[in-house]
């Protein structure tokens, strides 16, 4: 029998691991019922669903497909289960690919990706757990109204400093996105931070795009 | 059963999946660390990239904590807890839980949840956001694919088309960044008023400047990060630079925003 390659096992794996994630997520309501005896209200369960589900649905398909080619196999199923994908996990993994100045299309970018993704979750996860058990001393704290600007601010200073060190490797690609970008989000009031989540593919494509023109032009 | 928002049988609940979520990471870390030994990758540098993810996640991970802190307050901690955990975020949950409860004729923060609501607003915020979860596995695998088949037909093109994809995000969060400059025009004697959940919020003209602010600290600590690490004394920085523009443009936003807002 052919040795199974390592992505190929990622693949396996991780749809093992997501689709048991999923049955347990689903499970949870399902075990509060049968604990607390009680059964949803249909009506209003699918009333609410349809006023959610669409939306996010949608985004969210968006989102797999705008993704899913930059977290990298591993990364990517780590990422579709915890979340904090724009925030966290793909910024990490970023500076994780310059840090060993691997491509993220090689094996060895897979492989860091996925180690930087890991790390975050695990992290991450620890420190919720942590939030969890020290809730009642830490509320005061970490909701003192002096921090919050601090707190409120957290895009602004992850993509000032991701923003140097990647658009200077890259300057020619990122001068139209970037300018289009300013241009939409200044004068366009719909665009908030509502609709990031839905500019982002807009604006990779528009590179993509620049790119594939620079590059057929040989500046790139 | 007695049902409450926070019975120790929710959080016994929530902590088991907590803990299989947790479980998977841990299993997809050794699986790439057994691999990179494998190509011969260099361990001392995975080693600094692992110490640099997790002072990096630090911070919005104390975010995290606080978004659980404030849902908390109207849906008990066990469901809170186990939503950011795993994919979700403060808006979308709150979304989620408004909209499922006022499918029941209720509104988020009007009482304690019965069992009934509390199912119902769990099932809508896991249903409403779980796509990704089983996308991946069904689309991830072809789309990995045609990157492949993308890097071996042309290697140059396909690590440019990689770097526009980055490019794009990143270009389209500096945009959001710049999203309330036009405060500066809009505002009526130095004031915007805007309408979030039924409130009427008042800004000042100068507040959508804050996030452009923090962000050029952020940017000028990494580039000054950048010129240090040249210097051969001061190369252990590369390890800390994306993390300590990211706190000090945090730390930047309370006087900035005392300032501006």
């Amino acid at each position: 029998m052919k040795k199974m390659s390592y992505l190929d096992s990622v693949h396996r794996d991780g749809t093992i691991w997501n689709l048991s994630v999923m049955v347990l997520l689903l499970a949870f309501p399902v075990a509060v019922c049968v604990i607390f005896r009680t059964m949803p209200e249909w009506n209003s369960l699918a009333v609410g669903l349809l006023a959610t589900a669409p939306l996010y649905w949608a985004v969210g398909a968006i989102e797999t497909v705008t993704y899913v080619p930059m977290l990298g196999a591993g990364g990517a199923y780590l990422s579709f289960v915890t979340g904090n994908i724009s925030n966290l996990k793909l910024p990490c993994a970023l500076n994780a690919l310059e840090q060993n100045e691997v491509s993220a299309n090689s094996e060895e970018g897979e492989v860091v990706s996925t180690i930087a993704i890991a790390i975050s979750s695990i992290v991450t996860t620890l420190i919720i757990v942590l939030g969890v058990v020290l809730i009642v001393p830490l509320t005061p704290v970490l909701q003192a109204p002096a921090l919050q600007p601090a707190f409120d601010q957290i895009l602004p200073a992850l993509f000032g400093g991701l923003g140097v060190a990647f658009v200077s490797k890259n300057w020619k690609l990122a001068v139209a996105p970037v300018l289009l970008m300013l241009v939409l989000f200044i004068f366009v009031p719909a665009l908030d931070a509502g609709t990031v989540g839905i500019m982002v593919p807009v604006s990779a494509l528009f590179t993509i795009g620049i790119g594939r023109l620079l590059y057929k032009k040989g500046v790139l | 059963m007695e049902f409450s928002v926070n019975h120790p049988i929710l959080f016994v609940l929530a902590g088991l999946l907590v803990a299989v979520v947790l479980a998977q990471s841990v299993f997809f870390l050794v699986k790439a660390l057994r691999r990179s030994k494998e190509l011969g990758m260099d361990q001392k540098k995975l080693r600094k990239t692992m110490v640099t993810a997790a002072i990096f996640t630090v911070a919005p991970a104390v975010a995290i904590v606080i978004s659980v802190m404030v849902l908390s307050k109207t849906l008990g901690l066990p469901m809170p807890w186990l939503r950011l955990s795993v994919v979700g975020s403060m808006s979308y949950e709150t979304v989620a839980a408004t909209n499922a409860l006022n499918a029941m004729g209720q509104s988020l923060g009007s009482g304690d949840l019965n069992a009934q609501q509390y199912v119902n607003v769990l099932i809508v915020m896991t249903i409403s956001i779980m796509l990704g979860i089983w996308l991946v596995p069904l689309i991830g695998k072809k789309l990995q694919k045609g990157m492949k088949s993308l890097a071996n037909r042309d290697a140059k093109w396909a690590d440019i088309f990689s770097n526009a994809l980055f490019i794009g995000m990143i270009a389209a969060f500096l945009g959001f960044v710049f999203c309330d400059v036009s405060r500066l025009w809009t505002a009526e004697n130095g004031i915007v008023e805007v309408i979030k959940e039924g409130e009427i919020l008042t800004y000042s003209a100068t507040s959508g400047l804050i996030p452009v602010c923090v962000m050029a600290v952020s940017a000028l600590v990494m580039v000054i990060c950048g010129l240090l690490m040249k210097l051969p004394k001061m190369k252990w920085l590369s390890e800390y630079a994306l993390p300590i523009s990211l706190v000090l443009g945090m730390a930047a936003a309370i006087p900035i925003t005392g300032w501006l807002g």
